[in-house]
């Protein structure tokens, strides 16, 4: 088993999460894994992104090589065109599509989504508008994981029970609706496949 | 027993180090380092023993107090980030003389490309004009038993050992396997040779000759240090030095199978037996290394008249910025396409869709109502200068305040505006937050209040550490108080609430200092959003 996976976002948008709770999972299955942050001052609202790499055999490099990542997983549209140069020509993008707009010179969504439709295997749609909907709007990133989970070859419940963890001290309320946003993601994403 | 965990880099030299028996943690928050003191502040067992780990007011208290630990016997590790170094740079050169008695490691934590700092200096350096061992680790499993490690290697010859980090190490996770239970910490002894300590010339020429001399005894360490090793190859056109995290490049750009003889380095002085090995059995050196050229100087030497070196010098390498296996991949490539086997990457289009997105004051955040109001009122002057300082108010300068005119290091703000004010610039106003203000503000605006220098100090207090992740902040509720203690006028130490329904008053406060004649401080106060936010969760 091997993923090289490029986490993006902007800062405070919960990617790290994403790659917090993978790596519990990883790690419950046994597996190696590096997983490259970045903190400080991007973290203000600034571009962010996390390598995260799992593996069944040892891992050398921190950093996924240029066309190497298997995925791109995004919470930002044009955060995902940002890494389009890691990918694997044949890897996949799993990104919202509700762009974030903290800047003047946002490119027009249109482009935005050509580009992203250029892309040969892209999992894309509205992330923030479905967790509203399911009535936990900041659930977002967990409908995330749930639609990458689908390409990730671990076992989902190792994922949920990561889930469970990271949210444990918010309460038992809190738990479930991020383990309901993770289910309903992850069954959206296949309907891409 | 052996247990796995997920720890960053700079986790695990934490936990390393507690379970070696740690007995006192010092440093001041800085990316990429302060992970490691946040780990101790949280580590269970460390809590159980009372291991201190309280925030120093900066890089220098931080070593000196590492210092004093040392001379009594325990185990203990001072950390911050690479230009911290420069601030500790007075104890740390001279802990070389002194020496150490307890386990001493002095963690840098360097930021090649800069992602959080303002240069690349490269903290090897440091250990080689100091004259002292220092290790370089390639893995999170290698930080951890660094710290092990580096303990009994200051013990054994009775020195102060520096342990480089570089961003990608200190902010990576990786699964690292580690003992279960804590050693028990030094108990407390004084030094075999008290003078040593008391570096007077008559004393300290006796311990420059030892230093010297046990230069020696660094180097043999060095040569038979298990995290050093030569690693045999088919092809010896070319042997290739690989240190710290360059080794884990190396090894990614060749699946593991690196065809050519290695020499890892991850412990300096440098292993001269194995260096020389390679040299002699191979057509060409190739030097890879994260940050300055600091082997490749050595090995090159003035004249450079041996074989032939890559490196960063001479172009093969790229100079600036972090390595990457992408990096290390267009190295091989450069210096002979063939040699390597390796093939170039098909190109890759850019996204023209993708526009930079820098970082940003979050809303909310008290330096933008200074901002808001000091813009507004230096509009009414011709050539108003504002000298910033090191945080998040830095980000002062993007748009859409465009506020400041320089940032160079931690409390230049005050000395800066002093100096510009004494050229006759006005207004001169500093910018400084309230930790960087205790860190390294203080003695400046000692130096302005002396000569009442014709500035304003404006300090955002917001209550902590900001930029580095809201860490305990050492002036918290004795800003005024410490400006008072200093000897600035009452009547001009003046305080004000950040808050949007204030800004018609600091406007006004903000006139009446800059036209007074002479130093105020203005103390303007909001707690950080991020961790007020923190409270209320």
């Amino acid at each position: 088993m091997k993923s090289d996976i490029v986490l993006a976002g902007v800062g405070g948008q919960g990617i790290l999460t994403v790659a917090t709770i993978l790596g519990a999972a990883a790690l419950k299955q046994n597996l190696y894994l590096k997983q490259a942050e970045v903190h400080g001052m991007s973290q203000r609202g600034g571009d962010v992104q996390s390598n995260l790499r799992l593996s069944s055999e040892p891992i050398h490099s921190d950093l996924i090589p240029a066309q190497g990542a298997d995925l791109i997983v995004s919470l930002e549209p044009m955060e995902a065109l940002r890494y389009i140069s890691s990918l694997k020509p044949d890897g996949w993008i799993i990104t919202n599509t509700n762009p974030f707009v903290n800047i003047d010179n946002y490119p027009e969504m249109e482009k935005v989504m050509l580009e992203l439709g250029t892309v040969k295997n892209v999992v894309a749609f509205d992330m923030d508008a479905l967790a509203k909907e399911i009535h936990s709007p900041r659930s977002s990133n967990m409908i995330l994981l749930g639609a990458a989970s689908v390409f990730i070859d671990i076992d989902e419940k190792d994922i949920e029970a990561g889930i469970s963890a990271f949210f444990g001290r918010k309460g038992e309320k809190i738990v479930e609706s991020n383990i309901n946003a993770f289910r309903i993601g992850r069954e959206k994403a296949k309907s891409f496949c | 027993m052996k247990i796995k965990k997920l720890l960053l880099g700079d986790e695990a030299f934490a936990l390393g180090a507690i379970n070696a028996g740690l007995s006192g943690a010092y440093a001041y928050p800085g990316t990429p380092s302060t992970e490691i003191m946040e780990f101790v502040q949280s580590d269970p067992i460390a809590k159980e023993r009372g291991v201190h780990s309280h925030w120093s007011s900066n890089e220098k208290t931080a070593m000196e107090e590492a210092l004093g630990m040392s001379f009594c016997g325990k185990r203990t590790f001072t950390s911050m980030k690479h230009v911290g170094l420069n601030v500790a740079a007075d104890p740390f050169v001279n802990s070389g003389m002194t020496g150490a008695n307890g386990g001493l490691i002095v963690v840098a934590a360097d930021d090649p490309s800069m992602h959080s700092s303002q240069n690349e200096q490269d903290s090897r350096f440091y250990a080689d004009f100091a004259m002292l061992p220092a290790l370089e680790p390639s893995n999170q499993q290698e930080a951890y038993e660094m710290a092990r490690y580096g303990f009994e290697l200051s013990e054994k010859f009775s020195i102060p050992v520096l342990l480089r980090f570089v961003t990608r190490l200190s902010h990576s996770r990786a699964v690292v396997e580690c003992e279960s239970e804590a050693s028990e910490e030094n108990t407390l002894s004084y030094p075999k040779n008290p003078k040593q300590w008391v570096l007077m010339p008559a004393m300290s020429k006796i311990r420059n000759r030892q230093l010297i001399k046990d230069q020696e005894g660094f180097v043999a360490d060095s040569e038979n240090s298990p995290f050093n090793k030569y690693i045999e190859g088919a092809e010896h056109r070319l042997g290739v030095i690989a240190s710290g995290i360059a080794y884990n490049y190396l090894l990614e750009t060749f699946n593991g199978n690196v065809p050519f003889p290695t020499v890892k380095v991850s412990q300096y002085p440098l292993p001269k037996k194995l260096i020389k090995r390679l040299y002699d059995s191979c057509d060409s050196i190739l030097v890879l290394e994260e940050g300055q050229p600091f082997i490749e100087l050595k090995l090159r030497g003035l004249l450079d008249e041996g074989k032939r070196i890559y490196g960063k010098l001479s172009g093969e390498v790229v100079r600036d910025g972090e390595l990457s296996p992408d990096a290390v991949r267009a190295t091989f490539l450069e210096i002979d396409p063939k040699l390597s086997g390796l093939q170039a990457l098909p190109e890759t289009k850019v996204s023209e869709a993708v526009v930079s997105r820098p970082p940003a004051l979050c809303q909310g955040c008290g330096h933008r109502d200074v901002y808001g109001a000091l813009n507004e009122v230096l509009e009414g002057y011709e050539n108003a200068k504002v000298f910033g300082d090191i945080g998040c108010y830095t980000l002062g300068f993007l748009k859409p305040f465009n506020a400041i005119d320089t940032c160079v290091d931690m409390g230049a703000s005050i000395t800066m505006a002093k100096g510009a004010a004494d050229a006759g610039q006005h207004p001169a106003v500093a910018i400084i937050g309230d930790s960087t203000f205790t860190h390294s503000g203080m003695t400046g605006l000692l130096d302005a209040i002396n000569e009442n220098s014709n500035i304003t100090v404006i300090i955002s207090d917001n209550l902590t550490t900001g930029m580095t992740g809201g860490q305990d902040s050492q002036g918290t509720g004795k800003i005024e108080d410490i400006c008072l203690g200093l000897g600035a006028s009452a009547d001009h130490v003046r305080t004000i609430d950040s808050l949007p329904k204030n800004h018609a008053d600091m406007v006004k406060l903000f006139k009446e200092e800059i036209d007074y004649n002479g130093l105020s401080v203005i103390v303007s106060r909001r707690e950080c959003i991020q961790t007020a936010r923190r409270k209320v969760k």
